[in-house]
């Protein structure tokens, strides 16, 4: 059995410290993990996607169509995106907030309406959630990536919230340990 | 010890182990942290080099001297470093040396979809294919020895996906490595015609001896399976996808030696299956090498050459249903990247932009300069075109062309080889107008050290090149620095360089916004009873600023205090968070 997990976003947002924490927390539980990043140019502000995987025995590091159990997105119309990688019924944990892609900016596009409501129609389960507040709650809006991962670990009962923890602490500078923990642990109560 | 890794990271891990004592690379995606991570051990001295081919030149150095070293390249900076490949083939080695290329199938971050498998092949050199962190760490320290036992660099194949990939690695101790002595070997090492012509059946038999070694290594092992209706030769990331396809139904050869390639092995492994399919990435090489042995073979006949390979798609050629998943969600606007907010490039690609001029461009960052709606950049090939097709594009057309035709490249990319099309403006003399977008780092590729910005690789002080004097010894007369976000002062220059009847050199100086070194700005904001709705400051395409509800409108935590926007409004409706007037 492996698990499959997308974080998608907009380059800049902190996919990769959520990647980062992730991938730990699954290999300190003696899974095999796999994570995919991009790098580069794609990260200017565009569309990411890193692709986590762990399991017994992991084999590709890369996520196709119909293979996710969870999107992890950083932003709305991103999860929307990627919706087609989710299996039929699985789950996306989405950060509500919305940053307007560059054709919206400039006017040739207009930034999609009920997305929540696409996204169930497509096949898939939404939670979505106001991460950004809940992380400048926490201290600062560059929380939100572990806001988010807070809200994630609710839906991976292989790892425990001390493991998570574990793993924030290993994973984050010392300097941050204090904010993303509240953060995490924000995210975690969240409803 | 265990540890989850990128690639790149198990590749630096693979050089501490391996007791390499010197890398030089130039900075290119995906192949960065090779280097940077090696530069975390104090063992190893590693450097930026200015270009790809100054960094082979230089590991090769270290290796003659007797210490193994490393250097590393994305693909196209192969292509710049081809010169010393091919002939250090012939003059092989001292300490072993590797050479990391890294391939960017599906261009994440790439010009170009090259498959640097072919130079392994024309520069008769053994290329090791890793499949993952692991394999990553281990080829390297693998390479090594073959480096000094067959006396000849190795390369070490990287592609997107093990390059970025983490996956957990078994760590290891470091080998502590004797240096060779050097020993004077005009035979070996002056490669003057008489000399490489005795070298040349050297590297002949040397590549006799690989296939032999191809025939027996593990590097290019069998895994058995139970159905041998079919069986797959695969390397790589497309080993991976063809094991998460089909497990351990199908017999797999699965090679790490990508060349030679084995003869005898790939005859066994086709015997014994009834059809044999090859998976690989971009183009035939181990499919052409199948049929050059006499095989029936099935590749590219199913499988795409273009863009990179999924577990998805090698399931779908080899006749596999798609698996259900949920429905797209059609129309979405898409998300290109953009310039940051507070990018310095972006005064100055207004500047162009406005101007309607013909813009040469190049490799960095600024080529976000060519996306709507600045639109600003006509060309982008390869590192330093800009300026040497600005001066053909000059020569063809003259005057007239002079005029409205400039050429942009970062400081980093000058220095690469932009330095030798300004010397062939200044002395074949067109009256060219060079505007070096200098943001004081190497951008794109994660903020690397270059040898303008005063600093080496790990951030110590290090010698610094001076732009404008460099410039001016080449020849080139008018040297001016401009501040990109000050409009009125960028036009100016522009205008003036271009009326100009010599060549001439702008400095568009300011330091990348991203660097920690640099202090954001105060964000400001528009006031709406200001706003005439006129969208001027929307041509900026600055992300920070949008179009909400008739106005403009600043993202205040997106907005980097740069001000440039405010130059555009003619009505003063952007001001302070505070309600007051913007000042300078």
């Amino acid at each position: 059995m492996v698990t499959s997990i997308m974080i998608v976003g907009v380059g800049g947002q902190g996919s990769l410290l959520a990647s980062k924490l992730l991938g730990r927390a699954a290999m300190d539980k003696g899974y095999d993990v796999k994570v995919s990043e991009v790098h580069g140019m794609s990260q200017r502000g565009g569309s990411v996607v890193t692709y986590v995987k762990f399991g017994d025995k992991v084999n590709s590091p890369i996520i196709d169509k119909g293979e996710a159990d969870y999107i992890i997105s950083f932003e709305l119309l991103e999860a929307a995106r990627y919706v087609q990688f989710l299996k039929p019924g699985g789950q996306i944990v989405t950060n509500s907030q919305q940053i307007d892609p560059m054709p919206v900016i400039a006017g040739t596009a207009e930034y999609p309406s009920e997305l929540i409501e696409k996204m169930e129609a497509a096949g898939a389960k939404v939670d979505a959630i106001d991460a950004l507040t809940i992380a400048e709650q926490a201290g600062s809006s560059k929380a939100t990536n572990i806001v988010l991962m807070g809200v994630f670990s609710k839906y991976i009962s292989e790892i425990s919230k001390e493991e998570w923890i574990k793993a924030v602490e290993a994973s984050v500078p010392a300097k941050f340990l204090d904010l993303n923990m509240k953060a995490f642990e924000m995210g975690l109560a969240a409803e | 010890m265990k540890e989850l890794m990128l690639g790149n990271k198990a590749v630096a891990r693979g050089l501490y182990e391996a007791g390499v004592a010197v890398a030089s690379s130039y900075p290119g995606t995906p192949s960065t942290e090779t280097t940077e991570e090696a530069a975390k051990f104090e063992e190893i001295y590693c450097e930026w080099a200015p270009n790809e081919k100054v960094a082979m030149e230089t590991a090769f150095g270290a290796s003659r001297a007797g210490k193994r070293s490393y250097c590393a390249m994305k693909h196209v900076g192969l292509n710049v470093a081809a010169d010393p490949l091919f002939t250090m083939s012939y003059t092989g080695v001292n300490a072993g040396m590797v050479i990391l290329v890294a391939d960017d199938p599906g261009m994440h971050s790439s010009q170009n979809e090259q498959d640097s498998r072919h130079y392994a092949i024309a520069a008769k050199m053994p290329m090791l294919e890793p499949a993952d962190s692991q394999e990553a760490k281990d080829f390297v320290i693998e390479a090594y020895d073959i480096s000094e036992q067959f006396d000849t660099p190795v390369l070490i194949k990287m592609c997107t996906r093990v390059a970025h990939s983490q996956s957990v690695v078994e760590t290891g101790e470091r080998a502590e490595i004797p240096v060779k002595p050097y020993v004077k070997d005009a035979a070996k090492y002056v490669m003057v015609p008489a000399n490489a012509k005795r070298r040349h059946p050297i590297v002949e038999e040397r590549t006799r001896k690989l296939v032999a070694f191809a025939e027996e290594s593990h590097l290019n092992r069998v895994e058995e399976g139970s159905d041998t209706s079919m069986g797959i030769i695969t390397s790589s990331t497309s080993y991976q996808y063809v094991k998460e396809v089909f497990g351990d139904k199908y017999p797999v050869l699965k090679i790490g030696l990508i060349n030679p390639l084995p003869e005898k092995k790939i005859k066994d492994f086709a015997a014994k299956v009834d059809k044999l399919v090859v998976v690989e990435e971009l183009d035939p090489i181990i499919e052409t090498h199948c049929k050059t042995l006499g095989l029936e073979v099935t590749g590219k006949d199913i499988f795409p050459l273009i863009d990179e390979f999924s577990q998805g798609l090698i399931a779908t050629k080899l006749g596999l249903p798609e698996k259900p998943a949920c429905k797209p969600i059609e129309g979405l606007p898409g998300r290109p990247p953009a310039m940051c907010a507070g990018c310095p490039h972006r005064g100055m690609f207004y500047v162009l932009s406005k101007l309607k001029l013909t813009v040469m461009g190049d490799i960095g960052c600024y080529t976000l300069g060519a996306t709507p709606p600045l639109c600003a950049i006509d060309t982008t090939e390869c590192m330093g075109a800009s300026i040497s097709s600005l001066h053909g594009f000059n020569k063809a057309l003259g005057a007239d062309a002079e005029k409205k035709t400039v050429a942009v490249i970062g400081d980093s990319t000058f220095m690469h080889s932009g330095m030798t099309g300004l010397a062939n403006i200044a002395y074949n003399q067109t009256n060219s107008t060079v505007i070096i977008l200098d943001n004081s780092i190497t951008g794109m590729t994660g903020h690397q050290q270059n040898p303008t910005t005063g600093f080496n690789l790990r951030g110590d002080p290090a010698g610094k090149i001076d732009l404008e004097a460099l410039v001016r010894a080449m020849g080139i007369n008018r040297v001016r620095v401009v501040d990109p976000y000050n409009l009125a002062e960028a036009e100016a220059a522009v205008k003036e360089e271009l009326a100009a009847e010599e060549p001439s050199v702008i400095i568009s100086r300011r330091p990348c916004a991203l660097l920690k070194k640099v202090k954001r700005g105060e964000p400001i904001q528009v006031n709406p009873d200001k706003c005439k709705s006129c969208k001027a400051c929307m041509k900026l395409g600055c992300p920070a600023i949008s179009f909400k509800d008739g106005h403009a409108h600043v993202d205040t935590t997106q907005c980097f205090g740069c001000k440039v926007c405010s130059e555009l409004c003619k009505f003063g409706a952007f001001e302070t968070l505070a309600g007051e007037a913007i000042t300078w």
